[in-house]
C-alpha cells in the first residue's frame, strides 16, 4: 500500500513537470513574434539573432515571475486553508491580496508625487504591511465566528472595502505614471526585468524552504489544535509562523503583479486530489509547481487570445478557477450528505 | 507499591481566570486506570484539558515524576502523555493510516519521515484496535465509532507513559465498547501505562477503574475504589437522579416502578420473574412480586420495579410470617402470574401461594395475562 502511494506521487510529480516544460517552451514561444523550438534553443544557448532581446529581456523574465509567482500564491493559500481549516481560504477570498494592493498603491503615489520611484523591495515591504492589516481583521474576525462561510464572506467583505479605497486613490492621483498603476492593480505579469526576478527569487525560495520545514507540525495540526498540541507542537508559535510566511508569499505576488484571484484556492484542491492526500511534505512543493503551471498557461492566454489586447491575468484565473472552486464545494457538499 | 506518575496538587481548573472546579488531587500510578465520572457539564473535559497542558490551571500544580509540567520540553511531554479528545476537525484527504501516523510524530526528525520501526509501532498500534482494514479509508469518510479507534490507535502508537481519554466510548457499539476497555486494561497491565479518562457510562466505569474521582459542583465530591463509590444511594446523589433507579451490584439501571394500586401479584424467583417485571412496568401496570429470598437474582429488579416485595432472609425456608404477608398482599390483587414451574426445598411458602390463587380464580393464564398488557397498552 506504501508503495501504491509512494508511485502516485512520483506520478503526480511526473505529470506536473512535463506540464511545466510544456508550458515555458509554449510561453516562449507564443506572443506576437513567433519563434520556432529550434530558434528558443539556439537562443537560450548563447547565440545571438534578432530575437535574443525578446526571448531574454521580455519573455525569459516574464514566464519566470509568472512560475514563481503563481507558485508562491498557490503555497500561500494552502497555508491559510491548514490555518483555517477551511478549504475555501486564500490570500484573494479573505482580503489579504486587496489589503496589500491598497497599501501598495498609497505608498506608491505617495512617493510619485514626490518623484521618487519605489524598488522592488520596497514594494514587498508595503504590500506584507498590507497583507498584515487585512490579516489582523480576518483573524479579529476568527476569533468571533467558528463557521466557515461567515469568515469567507467577511474576507470578501474586506477584499471590497480596501479595492474601494484604492480605486479612489487611484482615480484622484493625477500622475503619468498611475496608467501603468492601474495595469498593476487589475493584476498583470507584464514588464517584469531581471531585477525584479532576481528580489523575488530570494524571498519566495527562502520562504518555500521555511514553509518546507514547517510540513511536520503542519501535519499534526491538520487533525486540530489539540493533536497539534499533544505531539509537541508549540501552537502559539507554529501560528505565527504560518500567517507570516503565507502573507510574505501572497504580499510578494501582489507587490510584483498585483492581486490574482483563484489560485490560491484552485489549486491547492487540485494538486490534493491529484495526490489523494493533504500531507504538507509532498502538496507543499506540490502546490509551488501546480501554481506555477496554472499561472504560465493562464498568462499565455493572457498575453495571446485577444493579442495584441493583453488580458488581465485575474480574468483568465478566474475563469479557469472559479467553476474548480465551485466544483470543489458542490463535491464537499455531496459528500457530508 | 508504585510511585505516582501524574499527580496534582491543590489543583484548580477552569476558564478566563475563573476557577470551576478547586482542590483537585489526583494521583495515578503505572499500571492503573483512574476514572472521572459526574454529570454532564461537571467539568471532566475541563479538568483533562488542564493536566494535558491545553488549558492553563488556575492555581496549583500538575507534575509528571515529580516534574512540573509546565517544565517539560514539549517533545518529551509529547513521548510521555498522549490524548484522545471528544472532538476534531474535519481533515480533508487523509487517509486512516496517515492519522495514526501522525503519532509518531514525537519520535521523527525535522521533516517527520518515518522510518521503518515507525511504520511497525503504526501497523501494530492498528492491528491492536482492529482498524487495519481501515487504513486506505478517508478519515472523514468512516463512522464517527470507527474514527473514535483509529484516534485511539494514534494514541497508542505515540508510545506514552500515560494515557488520557476523554470519553472514549461515546460513539462505539457495545462489541466495540467491550473491546476497546479490554484493550485498555490489557495495555495497562502490559506496558504498565498509566490511564486517566472520563466516562459517562456507569456500569462501565464500575468494571474497568481501579480509582474513580466524582466530580460534583466545584469540587471533587467522593473518591476511591469502584466498590467505596459506586453505592446506589451515592450515584443517586451525584447525579441527581429523581426517576429510575441504579443497582450498585451490577451497575445496571431501572426506570421507574409503575404507580397507582397493585393490580398483579407476580410469583418468581431464579431469574424467572425478570422478564415478566419488565413487560409489566413497559405496560405501566403496578404489581408485587414475591414471595423473594433477597439473595434471588430476581431481587434487585423486582426492589427497583414493583410497588412491593415480599421477601425472605436468605438461605432460610419461607417463613411463615412471609406467607401470611404475601397471601394478604394477594388478597389485594385482581390477578397472580405465576413464573414458576416446579418448587424447591426452600420456597414452597411459593407453592401454598399458587394453590390460594387456584382457589380463588385469580390465576392468570399465559393467554389472560397478554390481553391484561394489551388492554394496559391501549
Amino acid at each position: 500500500m506504501r508503495q501504491k502511494r509512494s508511485v502516485r506521487y512520483a506520478i503526480g510529480y511526473g505529470i506536473l513537470a512535463i506540464l511545466l516544460c510544456v508550458l515555458l517552451i509554449w510561453n516562449l514561444n507564443a506572443g506576437s513574434v513567433n519563434l520556432s523550438v529550434e530558434e528558443i534553443v539556439d537562443i537560450l544557448a548563447g547565440h545571438n539573432t534578432e530575437n535574443t532581446a525578446i526571448i531574454w529581456e521580455i519573455r525569459l523574465p516574464r514566464l519566470l515571475a509568472a512560475a514563481m509567482l503563481g507558485g508562491s500564491l498557490s503555497v500561500s493559500g494552502f497555508l491559510l486553508q491548514t490555518f483555517f481549516a477551511n478549504p475555501i481560504a486564500g490570500p484573494f477570498v479573505l482580503g489579504i491580496s486587496s489589503g496589500a494592493k491598497m497599501v501598495v498603491a498609497l505608498v506608491m503615489i505617495f512617493f510619485l508625487g514626490h518623484g521618487m520611484i519605489l524598488g522592488s523591495a520596497a514594494l514587498i515591504v508595503a504590500a506584507f504591511a498590507g497583507s498584515m492589516i487585512s490579516m489582523g481583521f480576518i483573524l479579529l474576525i476568527s476569533g468571533q465566528v467558528k463557521k466557515m462561510s461567515l469568515l469567507v464572506i467577511s474576507g470578501i467583505m474586506i477584499g471590497y472595502i480596501c479595492s474601494a479605497i484604492t480605486d479612489l486613490v487611484v482615480t484622484f492621483a493625477d500622475d503619468s505614471n498611475i496608467v501603468n498603476l492601474h495595469n498593476w492593480s487589475m493584476g498583470s505579469f507584464s514588464g517584469m526585468n531581471w531585477s525584479n526576478v532576481r528580489t523575488m527569487a530570494v524571498v519566495v525560495f527562502v520562504c518555500l524552504v521555511l514553509t518546507i520545514l514547517l510540513s511536520k507540525p503542519m501535519g499534526a495540526y491538520q487533525l486540530g489544535e489539540v493533536y497539534a498540541q499533544n505531539l509537541g507542537v508549540n501552537v502559539r508559535l507554529f501560528r505565527v509562523q504560518l500567517i507570516l510566511l503565507s502573507s510574505i508569499l501572497s504580499a510578494c505576488v501582489t507587490a510584483f503583479a498585483g492581486p490574482i484571484s483563484f489560485v490560491g484556492i484552485a489549486v491547492p484542491h487540485l494538486i490534493k486530489s491529484l495526490f489523494r492526500t493533504a500531507k504538507p511534505l509532498v502538496v507543499i512543493p506540490g502546490c509551488f509547481l501546480g501554481g506555477a503551471v496554472f499561472c504560465l498557461f493562464c498568462d499565455v492566454l493572457a498575453r495571446t487570445a485577444f493579442a495584441p489586447t493583453e488580458l488581465s491575468i485575474s480574468s483568465v484565473t478566474a475563469i479557469f478557477g472559479a467553476p474548480i472552486v465551485i466544483w470543489m464545494m458542490l463535491h464537499r457538499s455531496t459528500r457530508k450528505g | 507499591m508504585k510511585e505516582a506518575i501524574l499527580h496534582t496538587a491543590d489543583l484548580a481548573v477552569g476558564y478566563n481566570k475563573k476557577a470551576l472546579i478547586r482542590d483537585i488531587e489526583i494521583s495515578v500510578r503505572p499500571g492503573q486506570i483512574v476514572t472521572l465520572i459526574g454529570p454532564n457539564g461537571a467539568g471532566k473535559s475541563t479538568i483533562l484539558k488542564s493536566i494535558t497542558r491545553q488549558l492553563e490551571p488556575i492555581a496549583g500544580t500538575v507534575s509528571i515524576r515529580d516534574t512540573s509540567i509546565r517544565h517539560i520540553p514539549e517533545r518529551k511531554f509529547a513521548q510521555t502523555v498522549s490524548v484522545m479528545m471528544t472532538g476534531w476537525t474535519d481533515p480533508e484527504w487523509m487517509l486512516c493510516e496517515e492519522v495514526v501516523e501522525s503519532g509518531r510524530f514525537p519520535y521523527t526528525g525535522r521533516l517527520g519521515l518515518l522510518s521503518e520501526q515507525d511504520r511497525e509501532k503504526v501497523r501494530e498500534a492498528m492491528e491492536l484496535v482492529h482498524v487495519t482494514e481501515l487504513a486506505q479509508r478517508n478519515f472523514t469518510r468512516i463512522s464517527d465509532g470507527q474514527r473514535q479507534r483509529v484516534m485511539l490507535a494514534r494514541a497508542i502508537c505515540q508510545e506514552p507513559d500515560i494515557l488520557i481519554l476523554d470519553e472514549p466510548t461515546s460513539f462505539l457499539d457495545i462489541r466495540h465498547k467491550l473491546e476497546l476497555l479490554s484493550l485498555l486494561k490489557d495495555l495497562v497491565r502490559q506496558k504498565q501505562l498509566a490511564v486517566i479518562m472520563s466516562l459517562h457510562e456507569i456500569d462501565l466505569a464500575q468494571k474497568i477503574s481501579d480509582y474513580v474521582l466524582c466530580i460534583k459542583g466545584d469540587h471533587i465530591d467522593r473518591c476511591g475504589t469502584p466498590e467505596e463509590v459506586f453505592t446506589a444511594a451515592y450515584i443517586h446523589e451525584l447525579y441527581g437522579v429523581h426517576r429510575g433507579s441504579y443497582n450498585s451490584q451490577y451497575g445496571s439501571l431501572e426506570l421507574d416502578a409503575p404507580k397507582g394500586k397493585p393490580q398483579v401479584f407476580v410469583i418468581g424467583g431464579g431469574g424467572l420473574g425478570i422478564p415478566v417485571y419488565r413487560k409489566l412496568q413497559r405496560s405501566g401496570i403496578p404489581f408485587i412480586a414475591g414471595i423473594l429470598h433477597t439473595n434471588d437474582l430476581d431481587y434487585p429488579v423486582a426492589s427497583a420495579l414493583a410497588a412491593e416485595v415480599i421477601s425472605e432472609q436468605a438461605f432460610e425456608p419461607i417463613s411463615k410470617a412471609a406467607i401470611c404477608r404475601a397471601k394478604a398482599a394477594l388478597q389485594q390483587c385482581t390477578g397472580v402470574i405465576c413464573c414458576l414451574e416446579r418448587f424447591g426445598t426452600q420456597n414452597q411458602g411459593n407453592r401454598q401461594l399458587l394453590e390460594l390463587a387456584k382457589q380463588q380464580n385469580k390465576l392468570l393464564t399465559d393467554t389472560q395475562w397478554e390481553s391484561l398488557l394489551e388492554t394496559a397498552n391501549s
